[in-house]
């Protein structure tokens, strides 16, 4: 009989005693953030989308360097509110709408929800309006560029899951360094700019306090916090994490302001000292663009301005059937498959389908459509925002990674800042609509 | 047939039919009655609330309900851990579907009323999840109850049994009061229950594995989300992860000690007991990609002249031995050195009297426990292999690489 018993201590012995490190801690630490970064980033430049290019072009056109003192401020409001939604997601491992559900219950949910749908309906239609103009001034028809978009869209997401979508968009990210040259090649005032960012300019009349509103409520969009929140917790990213959650919300609202600062500067050396200040949106910016500098500023400017309508339109739908199935209970996300989650598949495609349908429609009632999106995001965003910090401060959710009462401060400040900008842009929205929009 | 959405805001009449209060408040008392609803809380604004108990009324419909007793009868509130409360632990929370094994939101929670001599109690029967309760939960208030039963009929309904809910509940003092057992999740399959704990919060999981027997939460650990499992084993204390990671495979235990922080692997390890922990030791010392890295260092093996009758009644013997692990049952030479596998398949065809020699596989395949991944998955495709063997410079076999080890790291790289 030669057969020996089960387990081969002995010669288990011989090998290694000591545990290994399996995993070199640099390597680790660097695959770690590798790993978590693209939430924070992608959701920032998206904010970057056709009607934030309209607007920030606007702004550089019509007000010079002015305005430029605006952007340090609204990095810190952004930063402050998208690192909430980061360490909700890190701490509760829940999406925002889930959040929200559970402790406001279903009404208060429901009609979060049908904003959301309204407001974002509205924002895909101005993408695809974005999509449109940048295409025509390449000289391809609407006609043919919108569908194909569209349907682009549509089965990238469709077919993609999470990591394969998300690499893509973040690859796209790096088109916005086509800002960058746009700005050089319009060789600014490099230090009259630095001077303006710094030191605050104020005009007291309304059309710039309109532009000032509507640069706020272009950055800061509450779907970028259900997007956000909802992109962590799909990642998995434990509390351990959080310091690399953090540093893709703080590199992604860096990175967001820091494009904004080319499109105002690149608008502001041109078109503002040459006197061409009156054009109507980006498209009307990039052929401007031509006369001032050269050919390729302009074509990168409505590459820009193509390549963001695109990211937008897919993130922007994608967020919304998120938002819904959350709320409602229903199965979402891109990693389940078209029958495990059908209402969300069908809420995305219905968004992609009327957006970019109203935009082919001849003499479709755009600019309208335009502004009272702007005016349903301004009643949104305060509502989602109170939300926001009233979760964060529970206790029994956060636990220990409640708002501290410095954090807490600038939150509310924040909010009471934005709230009144939006209400400011509401007013104008409403009982002035020639001011409103001119840009949006 | 009630919902819980109806009787919530309804007024309450004593037995004189004067308005005591509005019910704000539905309570089960699980360590009563499971299904019961115990105590109903009565809101008068500004005043102290009330508390109804259940053998206290008289009568029950949408939007009221008639007291048997007088306003003065009734006691004051005060709160009880031991309470489920059906608003706020109930409503919009997420509960666990132990029958169709997944996690679902709560919309509205059915009632049946059942007449006692002279009064009325209310029991849980179901728990909506689907769009009727979604419905009323949007309308209540807004329509009459007439006008939202009607709407209701035309939805699709979804419903879960009430001994089919599972509650989640984080704190574990209240998971004593409220008696909530997790034994349908122990009979789980582990990688259905793996599914559920993925759509829960961390604390939530935490709980879970928490009031799971050893056994269950090593199986469900094995079965989840590597970044989850560690999230999970380093907010326990060590203990009790050694103790659980002793219950795993030791490639699956060294996989689970790998990914966490240096530092919790260290006190884990530290932790782990005899046998268990040496395999364990062994088994990380090998990088994660390698065939040592995937092997398993629990298999089965036999002298190759015995027979299949001596090697069928010894292994029967054997209390430790997993029966996963009879798949291939390896044969050694008289040094000891790995020579040749023999399949379940031709083990159970052969007659008792037939050597395991004469049983083995051809050709004689092995890796040494520096092989790449990649030379490890051709192997197994080409020769269709379910088990491969890992042998040390001596010849000697060390380790056995399963299939189901290839196939999940081939989805790991999908």
């Amino acid at each position: 009989m030669n057969w020996t018993s089960n387990t081969r201590t002995e010669q288990l012995q011989r090998h290694a005693t000591q545990v290994r490190r399996r995993s070199r801690r640099l390597w680790r630490r660097l695959a770690l953030l590798a790993a978590v970064l693209g939430p924070g980033l992608i959701t920032s430049n998206v904010d970057n989308d056709a009607g934030g290019i309209s607007t920030y072009s606007l702004a550089g056109a019509q007000f010079g360097y002015a305005l430029l003192w605006s952007l340090i401020p609204m990095t810190i409001a952004l930063y402050v509110t998208e690192e909430m939604c980061a360490r909700m997601a890190v701490v509760t491992g829940k999406g925002l709408s889930d959040l929200i559900r559970e402790e406001f219950g279903f009404r208060p949910t429901f009609f979060v929800m049908v904003a959301g749908f309204l407001v974002d309906l509205g924002n895909v239609v101005a993408e695809f309006a974005g999509v449109a103009s940048a295409v025509e001034i390449f000289g391809i028809s609407r006609y043919i560029a919108v569908p194909l978009a569209a349907l682009v869209v549509w089965i990238l997401v469709l077919r993609g899951t999470y990591r394969q979508v998300e690499k893509i968009f973040l690859a796209l990210c790096t088109f916005y360094l086509t800002y960058f040259f746009s700005a050089v090649l319009a060789h600014p005032d490099w230090l009259d700019a630095a001077r303006h960012t710094v030191i605050p300019s104020v005009q007291f009349n309304s059309g710039y306090l309109l532009m000032v509103t509507a640069l706020v409520g272009t950055t800061i969009a509450p779907w970028q916090f259900f997007y956000l929140q909802a992109g962590f917790v799909e990642k998995r990213i434990g509390a351990r994490q959080y310091p690399q959650a953090r540093a893709d919300v703080i590199a992604g609202s860096v990175s967001c302001m820091v494009i904004v600062f080319f499109i105002i500067v690149c608008t502001a050396a041109t078109l503002y000292t040459s006197g061409h200040r009156n054009i109507v949106d980006a498209a009307d910016a990039a052929r401007a663009l031509v006369p001032l500098a050269g050919r390729w500023a302009s074509l990168l400017f409505a590459f820009g301005l193509l390549n963001a309508s695109l990211f937008a339109a897919s993130i922007l739908p994608l967020s919304t059937a998120h938002v819904i199935c959350e709320g409602l209970g229903f199965e979402a996300g891109i990693d389940h498959k078209f029958k495990d989650a059908p209402i969300f598949y069908w809420l995305y495609t219905i968004l992609i389908v009327v957006g970019g349908g109203l935009i082919l429609i001849p003499r479709a009632p755009l600019w309208r459509i335009l502004v009272l999106s702007q005016v349903a995001n301004g009643i949104w965003l305060p509502i989602v925002l109170i939300f926001m910090i009233l979760l964060i401060n529970r206790r029994d959710l956060m636990g220990e990674h409640v708002n501290s009462p410095t954090f807490n401060v600038i939150a509310w400040v924040t909010s009471v800042a934005m709230i009144a900008l939006t209400l400011v842009l509401i007013y104008f929205a409403l009982f002035h609509p020639s001011a409103a929009t001119g840009g949006l | 047939m009630l919902h819980a959405t109806e009787v919530l805001g309804g007024e309450a009449y004593d037995a004189h039919g004067n308005f005591v209060g509005r019910i704000s408040e539905l309570f089960i008392e699980p360590a009563d009655q499971p299904n019961r609803v115990a105590r109903y809380l009565l809101g008068r604004g500004k005043y102290l609330p009330l508390l109804a108990r259940h053998d206290q009324i008289s009568s029950v419909a949408p939007g009221m309900i008639k007291l048997n007793v007088e306003e003065s009868a009734l006691e004051h509130f005060h709160s009880n851990e031991a309470w489920l409360a059906v608003r706020k632990d109930l409503l919009d929370q997420q509960i666990i579907d132990t029958r169709g094994r997944k996690v679902v939101r709560v919309n509205d929670v059915d009632l049946a009323e059942q007449r006692m001599d002279g009064t009325v109690e209310l029991r849980v029967t179901d728990v909506d999840v689907g769009l009727t309760g979604a419905a009323r939960r949007l309308l209540q208030g807004l329509a009459s109850p007439s006008v939202i039963r009607r709407i209701q009929q035309s939805l699709p309904a979804r419903t879960i049994r009430w001994e089919f809910v599972n509650l989640i509940e984080p704190d574990p003092l209240r998971r004593v009061k409220l008696r909530i057992t997790h034994d349908k999740l122990e009979k789980m399959h582990p990688a259905d229950l793996a599914d559920i704990m993925e759509e829960l919060s961390p604390a939530e999981r935490q709980a879970i594995i928490a009031s799971l027997d050893e056994q269950s939460a090593a199986e469900a650990l094995a079965e989840l989300d590597s970044r989850l499992t560690s999230q999970i084993v380093e907010k326990m204390s060590p203990e009790k992860a050694a103790d659980i990671i002793e219950e795993m495979a030791p490639d699956k235990a060294a996989d689970v000690l790998a990914d966490l922080s240096p530092e919790v692997s260290e006190d884990v390890i530290g932790e782990l007991q005899g046998e268990e922990a040496r395999e364990v030791q062994a088994l990380l010392s090998y990088p994660e990609d390698s065939a040592g890295g995937m092997m398993n260092t629990e298999f089965v093996y036999v002298g190759e002249t015995a027979t299949r009758g001596e090697a069928l009644e010894w292994v029967r013997q054997r209390e430790d031995i997993n029966a996963e692990n009879l798949d291939t049952i390896f044969v050694i030479d008289g040094d000891a050195k790995f020579s040749g596998d023999v399949a379940v398949g031709r083990l159970l065809l052969a007659g008792d009297d037939v050597a395991l020699a004469q049983l083995k596989s051809e050709p004689l395949v092995s890796v040494t426990p520096d092989a790449t991944e990649k030379e490890v998955f051709e192997l197994f495709d080409k020769y269709n292999l379910r088990s491969l063997a890992v042998v040390d410079g001596y010849g000697r076999a060390i380790g056995a690489i399963a299939v189901d080890d290839v196939i999940a790291r081939l989805r790991e790289k999908l």
